[in-house]
């Protein structure tokens, strides 16, 4: 393992006990205000003790502020590409044991997806139904199902003629076990690859929207949301900026790097 | 140009087209009567009633469906909130700042991105190759706002040298077009790259370097028209998604585009506004998917002669 994927691995495995054990690491509850301590710089750069990463503009602690966007922004992401991905990964099965028009539907709206940048459909969704964290989490969801879709689709069809699946078949095997005990295992390794790739775009989509106010919404905190109301204090406060921006920054990266890496170990003959 | 082959993507694309007027159609509906929703909140109930009539909100659903339609069709996608004017007249007023961003970046990404991954391919796993990479992955993991926010520190509270939002001079466009096209140019090298390298490890090039052709003429006439089908390809679906992806740049740099427009829209619930904006990035992404069609039959004459055949 190189040293970027492992130095990457290990930051992604402390971004996620951080989420794990929110509460119990940060210093002050996220929603705490002390409004005779705002705008206070980090403490290594002459804030108060008390506040290691500084204070925003109500006095809210920015590092127990910072560790509660981490859980909720992690959580979104996860639970969207895991949404994502059961139902892609389902819808795609679906295509390619049933051929004929089914098929044909679910590829033309992989095709549309594909089509249309979703930030756009989401934006419409959002201004037509209104805001709530179950619709936010199931717009995650379907962000990234068509990714999925297309490869289950792919890979099935190229199973169902393996001597393995055709074995399987010819000793009575039902499809339902045929493709849940003996494609589905064969396959899922390509699967797990598009989840890590598929990872950095579903935290980059909840953070522009939470950053644009339209996603996660007060009094919750996510590290978009962080970053957005940071902005107007660019000038008397860059912290309340520049942790949120860079903890992003490093989620996604990292998880990138080790997406191709993994990618590469699966699969030698992509070179890319 | 086969005409089979064009009309089928121009079929496919109308159906596309279907879809999303359909989509919209079925969300507006889902979310309630579309007279309240379109309508501001504070207009009489009798307006809203002549409305309702007027819309032929009382007919049955498939006639209001054919109507929608048409109205779609005629651009007609009622009126905004803020001025009561037509939602296509306010947004038409955004496009040609959206456009002028767009295409700026989009060139400068392509002359950077396009040169610089062909460049890391020929010379694989050298300094420069490395380099390049690592740009293209920290360009591709950085978050549009946090880069433009970053770029507003620098550039406009601490140096004070650009103007941090708005539009009129060449100045305010340097900052979003950085933004924007660090990304983009990133995404183009890498895939540069790979389509340059899988084209290097065919065997027609290994034969064309048996029989002691240059490396020069190797490149220039038998990689490059090679790699340049999956480039266009690529290239040709970022153009299209160029006028959806600056939603959050132009956002950041209060650039007076369709992006901002359409965040606003949303925010106010402007529903005329954003329905006119989804169809016509829509029609953006399908006009742009035709090009590179068209592109690719004209660069490929395997398909040029063989029809639709995309591998599906």
């Amino acid at each position: 393992m190189p040293y970027s994927v492992s130095l990457s691995a290990a930051f992604l495995i402390l971004m996620l006990l951080v989420a794990l054990f929110a509460p119990l690491i940060a210093p002050f509850h996220y929603e705490d205000t002390n409004l005779l301590l705002r705008l206070k710089p980090p403490s290594f750069l002459g804030g108060p003790e008390a506040h290691l990463l500084g204070t925003d503009d109500l006095g809210r602690d920015v590092l127990s502020r910072l560790i509660y966007a981490i859980r909720i922004s992690i959580m979104v992401a996860l639970l969207g590409t895991a949404i994502g991905a059961v139902l892609g990964t389902l819808l795609g099965f679906v295509a390619a044991h049933s051929r004929g028009w089914s098929e044909e539907v679910i590829m033309m709206m992989v095709d549309w997806q594909a089509a249309m940048p979703f930030l756009i459909i989401a934006l419409a969704v959002l201004a037509f139904f209104g805001n709530s964290l179950l619709l936010f989490l199931l717009l995650m969801g379907i962000a990234g199902w068509e990714t999925y879709a297309r490869l289950t689709r792919g890979l099935v069809l190229a199973a169902k003629e393996q001597p393995y699946a055709i074995a399987a078949r010819s000793f009575g095997a039902r499809p339902l076990r045929v493709y849940g005990r003996h494609i589905l295992p064969n396959i899922v390794s390509a699967l797990i690859v598009q989840v890590t790739l598929n990872f950095p775009d579903t935290i980059l989509l909840e953070t522009s929207l939470s950053f644009l106010g339209l996603g996660i919404q007060p009094p919750l905190t996510s590290l978009g949301l962080m970053l957005g109301s940071g902005r107007d204090y660019l000038l008397f406060a860059r912290w309340m900026t520049v942790f949120p921006g860079a903890v992003i920054f490093l989620t996604t990266l990292s998880m990138s790097i080790v997406g191709d890496w993994a990618r590469d170990k699966l699969d030698p003959t992509i070179q890319d | 140009m086969n005409l089979r082959f064009l009309s089928i993507k121009f079929l496919r694309a109308l159906v596309t087209l279907w879809l999303v007027v359909t989509f919209v159609f079925v969300i507006l509906r889902l979310s309630g009567d579309p007279a309240e929703q379109l309508l501001p909140d504070d207009v009489a109930p009798e307006i809203i009633e002549f409305y309702r009539k007027q819309w032929g909100l009382d007919r049955p659903i498939w006639e209001q469906y054919v109507k929608y339609f048409q109205a779609m069709a005629e651009g007609n996608f009622g009126r905004s909130f803020g001025d009561r004017r037509e939602a296509l007249v306010v947004i038409s007023e955004r496009i040609p700042y959206t456009l002028q961003l767009g295409l700026t970046v989009f060139i400068t990404a392509m002359l950077l991105g396009i040169p610089s991954g062909i460049y890391a391919a020929l010379h694989r796993n050298s300094a420069a190759d490395r380099i390049t990479m690592s740009f293209a992955v920290l360009g591709y993991s950085m978050p549009n706002f946090f880069l433009g926010i970053l770029l507003i520190f620098l550039f406009s509270l601490k140096l004070r040298w650009l103007p941090s939002s708005g539009a009129g001079t060449p100045w305010h466009m340097v900052m979003p077009v950085i933004t924007l096209g660090t990304a983009l140019a990133g995404s183009i090298a890498r895939f540069s790259r790979s389509a340059m390298l899988e084209v290097m490890n065919q065997d027609y090039i290994r034969t064309a370097r048996s029989k002691g052709v240059r490396r020069l003429k190797r490149i220039y006439v038998h990689a490059l028209p090679n790699a340049a089908i999956p480039i266009v390809t690529v290239v040709g679906f970022k153009l299209g998604a160029l006028i959806g992806g600056a939603v959050v740049t132009e956002n950041v740099f209060a650039w007076p585009g369709v992006g901002r427009l359409l965040v606003n829209a949303v925010g106010n619930r402007d529903l005329a506004v954003v329905q006119g904006i989804v169809m016509l990035i829509a029609a953006t992404m399908l006009v742009a998917n035709l090009l590179v069609d068209i592109a690719y039959g004209w660069l490929d004459p395997r398909i040029r002669v063989a029809g639709d055949d995309t591998g599906r």
